[in-house]
């Protein structure tokens, strides 16, 4: 335990000395896991809408794969994008293997699911609500899934934020395809990984408290946002 | 939509931010032992701001680097493996296998020492008994370098610890760190390069038990990556930084790190190399 | 959902259209399951004017609008507005739901969104909204109003696609009496300017104030139709008159 205090009392000073390297991991690790997770929301959300308002043959084993790959291990992920990014992989040309991006690509594959998955929920269940009178307005289906995003949109918030979680928590993808270069492709995650295979608990722990405050921050001004748009019965 | 639009304007925003300084940089596939100590956060700043280029170092297995490298992902390897090296000069990924520098591999273990090992100079000879005494041993079990050594000490013993493994022989599948971490929370030896030891910092009540066989001894190699084999490699870089390594600049350098006071790496470059 | 009723109201005409009436409706019926609830459904609306459709509970009067608005395919028998088919009717009509489903949106943003989705002029916005007595309240959120004012705001948003006919289902039940005398005038108005009413209604004072032509739906049928002048004196089925006289209709 006496681990413990020493690690917050070291993420206290670690966060008030405003350290330049510490800095600059945690904008990568905001940097990496913000961007996977608009990508994520933009492939993610116009999927989960049209399995949410469309009836085709095959859609209850659409549901089931687009369900169970919400549970992909991040370092199953890492290996897939590793071996396409390699240099004698297929798009070894573009040169992206240990650098940000292919982190960011990693990670919206890891989420893409959890936000197609999520959304198309939310989705048809605001769908059940509005589908007879989309159809008295004889809307198009553009007209109808882009209605549904939009007054979905603090529900769709929440479940980017399910999204963000994972992706800024999750390290067996990031390492094996961002190679945890210091300066260069080092994140929360994978930082806490070096300074656990040191032996150095407090300071592992320490950085694990800051990732944590992280995403309380982050969630907490969705929750605000979301009451806001509560009061105004838009949620 | 309007909320499509600013996810994509903030996705762009994002992805176009420059990702990092363009000047010239190579990737060197290496290990977690080398990494861990702190040897490249002490030599690379010299050499970068020497030859300006920026070294961005890659940490894993040896197993795993050299797989790496043999996909044409890095410029230099620095591992410790000899015959696994010997073999990728000679499968023509990489242009020449030189010697580096080297340092020991250690048997730590708990102060009690229930295999009464301590003091003991024949490190086949401790693990032997480790096996007989059934005591605790927490192996890499990893293919990296480490482990490869560990493999082959154990095999002169004619012990196959692997048949124990699960009952006394504990293989974690990590890296150096992370086996420390394993074997001390379980109360096991462990066999560990000196570097990562001293710097390790979760040491508890663990000390060095068998040291000082010549068995023991941990020769490093650096090889930079054929540009034949791989066609994208910044050759130039990796040999700048090779060559660098192994002059009488490098080796000094190398020579002069140290961690609590203790020099970690001993620098034995070839004469001619220098 | 089905895909068809998703798909473009329809090319631009070329040259106006048949009117939509008259309607006619020959020997309907309706399933739901194993039970009929529209059990040989005949009638006949002409142009013009306001018909209030009247019956006691379950008798099959919301399910019958849906039906003639194209929001569900009728087991058996022929809609027929004036040869056209109920689906490719319904951009011509409007429907005003018992309850109204509003979007998560201002007031303001409920009407736009009906006015772009079928190529309105986006000005017509204030003119709509005045007319029903909502112009101040633009930009509040639709869904804080009063009952009244959503039901209001559901017909500002029914009449801003023109239609030539309108379907309104109990939209005054439950709304206090100030909101119903609102929504009588609202109706009237757009009756007086040549729009088609279809209104349904269990409030027989109601029906007695708005209605030029009552149908009495029972038991999936039609038990009576005949102007309001003669139903309600006079009303020549059982049902009816034990309906008008507040009997438990059996």
């Amino acid at each position: 335990m006496q681990n413990l205090g020493e690690a917050f009392a070291l993420a206290l000073s670690l966060v008030a000395s405003g350290d330049p390297d510490l800095l600059e991991i945690v904008a990568l690790s905001l940097r990496v896991s913000l961007s996977a997770t608009a990508l994520a929301c933009l492939l993610g959300l116009p999927l989960g809408a049209l399995v949410a308002t469309a009836r085709f043959r095959g859609r209850g084993i659409v549901l089931v794969v687009m369900n169970a790959l919400m549970g992909l291990p991040p370092v199953v992920v890492g290996l897939l994008v590793y071996i396409h990014l390699s240099r004698s992989g297929p798009l070894g040309f573009l040169g992206l293997l240990y650098t940000p991006g292919a982190m960011i690509l990693a990670q919206t594959i890891l989420i893409a699911p959890i936000v197609a998955a999520l959304s198309r929920q939310v989705l048809e269940d605001l769908h059940v609500e509005y589908a007879e009178q989309f159809r008295s307005f004889c809307l198009t289906r553009r007209q109808v899934i882009g209605a549904l995003l939009w007054d979905a949109r603090y529900a769709l918030l929440t479940v980017g934020l399910a999204g963000f979680g994972r992706a800024v928590a999750e390290v067996g993808a990031v390492i094996v395809v961002g190679g945890n270069i210091d300066h260069l492709t080092r994140v929360m995650t994978t930082a806490i990984a070096l300074e656990t295979s040191k032996g150095d608990l407090p300071l592992a722990l320490a950085l694990g408290i800051i990732l944590l405050v992280l995403a309380l921050g982050v969630n907490a001004a969705v929750q605000a946002l979301r009451m806001t748009a509560a009061r105004s019965a838009y949620v | 939509m309007p909320n499509r639009r600013a996810l994509a304007t903030t996705a762009l925003a994002l992805l176009t931010a420059p990702a990092f300084a363009q000047e010239p940089s190579i990737i060197v596939q290496s290990t977690t032992s080398t990494a861990n100590s702190g040897l490249y956060d002490y030599l690379l700043p010299m050499f970068e701001e020497e030859s300006g280029i920026r070294v961005n170092v890659v940490a894993v297995g040896t197993g795993q680097a050299i797989q790496n490298a043999r996909n044409c992902d890095g410029d230099l390897l620095l591992v410790h493996a000899r015959p696994a090296e010997e073999q990728f000069v000679s499968d023509g990924m990489g242009t020449e296998r030189t010697d580096l520098m080297y340092n020991d591999f250690v048997i730590v273990g708990p102060e009690d020492d229930p295999a009464g090992v301590s003091g003991m100079e024949d490190a086949q000879e401790a693990l032997s008994k480790i096996a007989e005494e059934g005591a605790s041993f927490a192996s890499r079990g990893d293919d990296s370098g480490t482990h490869k050594k560990e493999m082959q000490l154990w095999s002169d013993t004619g012990v196959d610890p692997t048949e124990a493994s699960g009952e006394w022989y504990r293989e974690t599948g990590s890296g150096m760190g992370a086996t420390l971490n394993a074997g001390i929370g379980m109360g096991a030896y462990a066999m560990t390069d000196r570097a990562t030891w001293i710097s390790f910092e979760n040491k508890q009540d663990y000390e060095v038990l068998v040291e000082g066989d010549e068995d023991l001894y941990n020769q490093y190699g650096v090889i930079p990556v054929s540009q034949e084999a791989c066609p994208s490699v910044n050759a130039e870089g990796a040999q700048a930084f090779a060559d660098w390594l192994l002059s009488a600049e490098g080796q000094e350098a190398i020579a002069g790190f140290e961690v609590d006071g203790q020099q970690l790496f001993f620098p034995n470059a070839p004469e001619e190399a220098s | 959902m089905s895909d068809a009723a998703l798909s473009s109201p329809g090319a631009v005409r070329a040259e106006a259209p048949p009117p939509l009436l008259p309607l006619d409706v020959r020997s309907l019926t309706l399933q739901l399951g194993g039970t009929a609830i529209l059990d040989g459904v005949d009638l006949s609306l002409g142009a013009g004017g306001c018909t209030v459709l009247m019956g006691p509970n379950g008798a099959g009067k919301s399910l019958l609008l849906k039906v003639l608005h194209g929001l569900m395919a009728p087991s058996g028998g022929t809609v027929s507005w004036n040869g056209a088919a109920p689906r490719a009717a319904t951009p011509r009509q409007a429907l005003v739901f018992q309850k109204p489903v509003l979007l998560r949106r201002s007031v303001a943003a409920n009407l736009d969104f009906v006015l772009r989705a079928r190529g309105k002029d986006r000005d017509r916005r204030a003119g709509l909204l005045d007319h029903v007595g909502l112009g101040h309240k633009a930009r509040q959120p639709a869904r804080l109003l009063s009952g009244g004012e959503q039901q209001r705001l559901a017909l500002a948003r029914a009449l801003a696609t023109d239609p030539e006919v309108l379907l309104l289902d109990e939209p005054t039940a439950s709304l206090d009496p100030a909101s119903v005398a609102a929504i009588e005038a609202i109706v009237g108005t757009a009756r007086d300017a040549g729009t088609r009413i279809l209104f349904v209604t269990h409030d027989t004072g109601q029906a007695r104030r708005i209605a030029d032509e009552v149908v009495f739906l029972h038991r999936g049928r039609v038990a009576e139709q005949g102007p309001a002048a003669r139903f309600f004196p006079v009303p020549a089925s059982r049902p009816a008159r034990d309906y008008l006289d507040g009997r438990l209709v059996v």
